[in-house]
């Protein structure tokens, strides 16, 4: 047996019962069914896989660290309410918001950061990695990792902006018919029926078909396409909270329907919408990808992650990870923001703990 | 008088804990506890005061986030504290049972009534289905059910709420237990069928000698149920004697203060002069929802400065009557008068200040104020909306508005509703109604949502501000002993129509009309043998059918 599977081992257990000593039960859980996987893992795959193990347990409490110190930096640095929320927020929502604030960072600094241009091409097509292209060229020779900086903008810039447009339509329609209510409600109701009777992503392709590929006409049919079911959830959220008195004494005040829909219903429909944001906003974003990826959504040479794995799919079949890459990215920010979205939630369902 | 009964439940300092915010807090603080076998103990206090909680132990059981910290609970020797979950599984249902405050929420509503109360004999191997089905029927007959024979077989929702009530007594009998804890039982239930539900209770518990533990925070139904009264306040105990001593002598200034409540009473104002225009008048209204017709004919007068209470059971239509005038529910027949002016039927058509001069305050203060605005907010908006108001005018109003509502301005004008207590968020109810300065305020049940030295502070306020502003107030209540305390003048209504009207000292002085007398007489009183007497008066045999007409 190696000195490295040796310290290996010693420090899993002697972190197991360090754990188990000071009572931290899920702590002693962790490490200890790691330490038990990776006696498996070493028993099958000897040193090498043993290897594989460390580094992504080192992985897994370098993120873990990272969340909680960034949870930390956050709990010391906001105004007092905003910070006693953080200082409850699990590890998972700090982790989701510190790799949300860099792709924001990522995307808004783009040129700053990117060491080469967008559509650049500075090398041979599918370069290997060296210190000039950090992550290897695409099939045109251009740099990886600027393009998936510049990605980074085009993509997630392009989902908020089709989901924050969804949401305006869908919760305003939405409001509007449960606050009205008779025709309005029905109208709208059997509108939104026939658009969710279509299969989103036949809808969408013939849609782009017709008015033709470009970025205004993308995040307009998308928008139109996610903005029923936003209409749904904030017209159910909305029905809830019509019937109270403090809306009928508004009502009979002589409020307006728009002083209704802003001031008394919103701020009470608030919760749930914002996290329906969040999980839309991956979703959004997951469509737009997959329509990059069949070629009707960001058109070349603008850098988009979809496209990207479309482009470099090829090298798959040579074992090389370049268009894992991309996807990565995607699954990242998907799996970031579903962890803030689980927190919302909570937060919002009024649970204490 | 029991004596010589020997021991069945015996709690000594007992200590229980709620969760919240992540730490413990002690909601009984050290509470004992003694019942005999047959002995009918009532244990009454306000909302919050742990009777409920203290109910629950006697089974050995805590709600969800409480927890037993200290003391004992032994019932029939057995001490409940100690023992395993087995155990006490075997005792609950067999041996105790329990029945709760709503029938309707406990019952399940996929299972007809029989199905649910053989479940309990049948798991205890007390009796078989059959035999068990048999003692319903018996017991349903001794609970004065119609159609025992055949009700049982009936779906929850099949019966009326009293039935229900009594079924679930029913229920809680099917093992001939030795304790049954009525968690207010009658709460939920009109003056008429309360009755009803009280009689069976007390009548079944005297037939089989069982011991109960009657909570309730209803002093006058306590009084014509149990041997002993125990009061609780924010978990201690106050003090515990027999149910006559101690309506005849309460010794601790708490329960004085409890029994002097219903004391609160204003001299009614001399009616108003013939020649004078009514501030409402509401003259052959007729409503519907839909194809029921829920409102017939209905005709009555609110002057400046005076209250009119509208009473009557539920399904009265005194509610829809309120929604009529507000125009939320346009009437098909009829017209709605203010100042001798014809009211739109709609509140949509209404001028801005006719919709100013009429306003609500609501039943459930919870409800009624939007949990996401502050107080300021709340007050504030209708003194800018009706009369333009802005910055420190603004400010200015709403600290005068707190003021006359008896909150300091400073401490509430940023909170929230829900950092508030029940009464004070019926206060901002109330100061939102004030603040559009109207001549006519709706009261839908405004109290009996409270605590009664809660509520009564309420209707105190009502009454100086009815003094100071000279408001007229329509006030929708079952409750004739709020009636008794604020009215001028008296609409009784039953199944839509005005059955009868008047000055409330005439109203309350006989002769009255037939369901006028059995909505009064249907009261209780402080009196343990009111209920006897009532019985007696009205022939024990037929309670239910008096109650029904």
């Amino acid at each position: 047996m190696s000195t490295f599977a040796i310290v290996f081992y010693t420090l899993m257990i002697a972190a197991s019962c360090l754990a188990a000593y000071y009572h931290r039960r899920e702590a002693f859980l962790v490490l200890f069914s790691l330490t038990l996987a990776s006696f498996l893992m070493g028993l099958l795959g000897g040193e090498s896989w043993l290897r594989t193990v460390a580094i992504a347990i080192g992985l897994f409490f370098a993120c873990a660290g990272l969340a909680y110190s960034f949870r930390e930096f956050l709990a010391q640095t906001l105004p007092r309410e905003t910070a006693k929320i953080m200082r409850n927020a699990p590890l998972t929502a700090s982790f989701g918001l510190f790799v949300i604030l860099v792709y924001v960072v990522a995307a808004v600094f783009a040129p700053v950061i990117a060491p080469h241009g967008e559509a650049e091409v500075i090398g041979s097509s599918y370069a290997p990695p060296d210190e000039n292209m950090l992550l290897g060229g695409d099939q045109l020779g251009r740099d990886m990792f600027s393009r998936i900086i510049y990605g980074a903008r085009n993509t997630v810039g392009i989902a908020l902006l089709t989901t924050a447009l969804a949401f305006l339509v869908g919760s305003l329609t939405g409001l509007m018919a449960a606050t009205l209510g008779g025709w309005v409600d029905q109208t709208c109701g059997r509108v939104v029926d026939t658009l969710m009777a279509i299969p989103q992503l036949v809808f969408a392709l013939l849609l782009l078909t017709i008015v033709g590929t470009n970025v205004v006409n993308l995040i307009l049919v998308i928008a139109l396409l996610y903005s029923p079911l936003v209409f749904r959830l904030a017209r159910a959220v909305a029905g809830n909270i019509v019937v109270m008195d403090y809306i009928e004494a508004a009502r009979l005040r002589g409020e307006k329907t728009w002083y209704l829909i802003i001031s008394e219903i919103l701020p009470n429909a608030t919760a749930p919408l914002v996290a329906e944001f969040g999980l839309r906003f991956c979703f959004v974003f997951l469509a737009i990808s997959a329509l990059s990826f069949l070629g009707l959504g960001i058109q070349p040479p603008t850098a988009d992650w979809g496209s990207m794995v479309r482009e470099n799919a090829t090298l798959i079949s040579f074992g090389e990870v370049t268009p894992l890459i991309p996807a990565a990215a995607i699954a990242l920010l998907t799996v970031a923001v579903n962890f803030v979205v689980d927190w919302m939630l909570h937060l919002s369902s009024g649970l204490k703990e | 008088m029991t004596d010589q009964k020997s021991s069945l439940l015996k709690i000594r300092g007992l200590r229980i804990e709620g969760r919240a915010d992540e730490k413990w807090f002690e909601i009984v603080h050290g509470v004992d506890l003694d019942l005999r076998r047959g002995e009918v103990m009532g244990l009454i206090g306000e909302s919050g005061a742990g009777k409920s909680t203290i109910g629950l132990a006697a089974m050995g059981f805590t709600r969800d986030g409480c927890r037993i910290s200290a003391g004992s609970i032994e019932f029939d020797g057995m001490e409940l504290t100690s023992s395993p979950e087995e155990d006490l599984r075997m005792l609950r249902g067999a041996r105790i049972a329990y029945v709760a405050q709503s029938a309707a929420a406990s019952f399940n509503p996929a299972h007809k009534l029989i199905d649910q109360h053989t479940a309990a004999p049948v798991q205890h191997k007390i009796r078989t289905r059959r035999e068990s089905e048999e003692d319903a029927m018996e017991l349903y007959r001794r609970l004065r059910l119609p159609h025992p024979e055949e009700i049982g077989f009936r779906y929850p929702h099949q019966v009326s709420g009293g039935q229900l009530q009594r079924a679930m007594t029913a229920m809680a009998m099917s093992c001939r237990p030795d304790l049954i804890i009525f968690d207010e039982p009658t709460t939920a239930l009109d003056v008429t069928t309360q009755i009803e539900v009280l009689a069976a209770i007390r009548d079944i518990v005297d037939q089989f000698d069982t011991a109960a533990l009657y909570i309730t925070h209803d002093l006058a139904v306590v009084a014509q149920m149990a041997d002993r009264i125990k009061v609780l306040l924010k978990g201690d105990e106050v003090e515990e004697a027999d149910t006559r001593s101690m309506l005849a002598s309460p010794k601790e200034d708490y329960t004085k203060s409890l029994w002097a409540v219903r004391s609160f009473q204003r001299q009614q104002k001399p009616p108003a002069g013939a020649g004078e225009t009514p501030v409402i008048s509401v003259s052959g209204v007729s409503a519907a929802y839909g194809p029921v017709k829920v409102l017939d004919d209905v005709s009555f007068d609110i002057h400046r400065g005076r209250t009119v209470a509208v009473v009557g059971e539920s399904g009265s239509g005194k509610s829809t009557a309120a929604r009529c005038i507000t125009g939320l529910l346009p009437p098909t027949g009829g017209d709605i008068r203010h100042n001798g002016q014809v009211l739109p039927a709609s509140f949509k058509e209404r001028s801005k200040d006719q919709l100013r001069q009429a306003q609500m305050i609501y039943q459930m203060a919870d409800t009624a104020l939007n949990p996401k605005k502050r107080i300021g907010e709340i007050i504030g908006r209708p003194v800018a909306f009706y009369r333009g108001l802005r910055g420190a005018d603004l400010k200015k109003r709403v600290d005068e508005l707190l003021d006359q509502i008896e909150l300091e301005p400073s401490q509430f004008f940023h909170r929230v509703p829900s950092e508030l207590s029940g009464g004070q968020k019926q206060r901002i109810g109330i100061a939102r109604a004030l603040a559009a300065e109207p001549e006519f305020i709706i009261c839908d049940e405004v109290t009996s949502a409270l605590d009664q030295l809660v509520a009564e502070g309420i209707l105190k306020l009502l009454d100086r501000l009815q003094e100071d502003l000279n408001l007229a107030y329509m006030f929708i209540t079952h409750d004739l002993a709020t009636v008794r305390a604020i009215a001028d003048e008296v609409v009784v209504m039953k199944e839509g129509k005005v059955v009868e009207a008047g000055p409330k000292d005439e109203m309350f002085r006989p002769p009255h009309h037939e369901y006028t007398d059995l909505l009064l007489s249907s009261v209780p009183e402080m009196d343990p043998d009111w209920l006897d007497g009532l019985l007696e008066r009205r022939g024990v045999d037929n309670i239910g059918e008096a109650a029904r007409k």
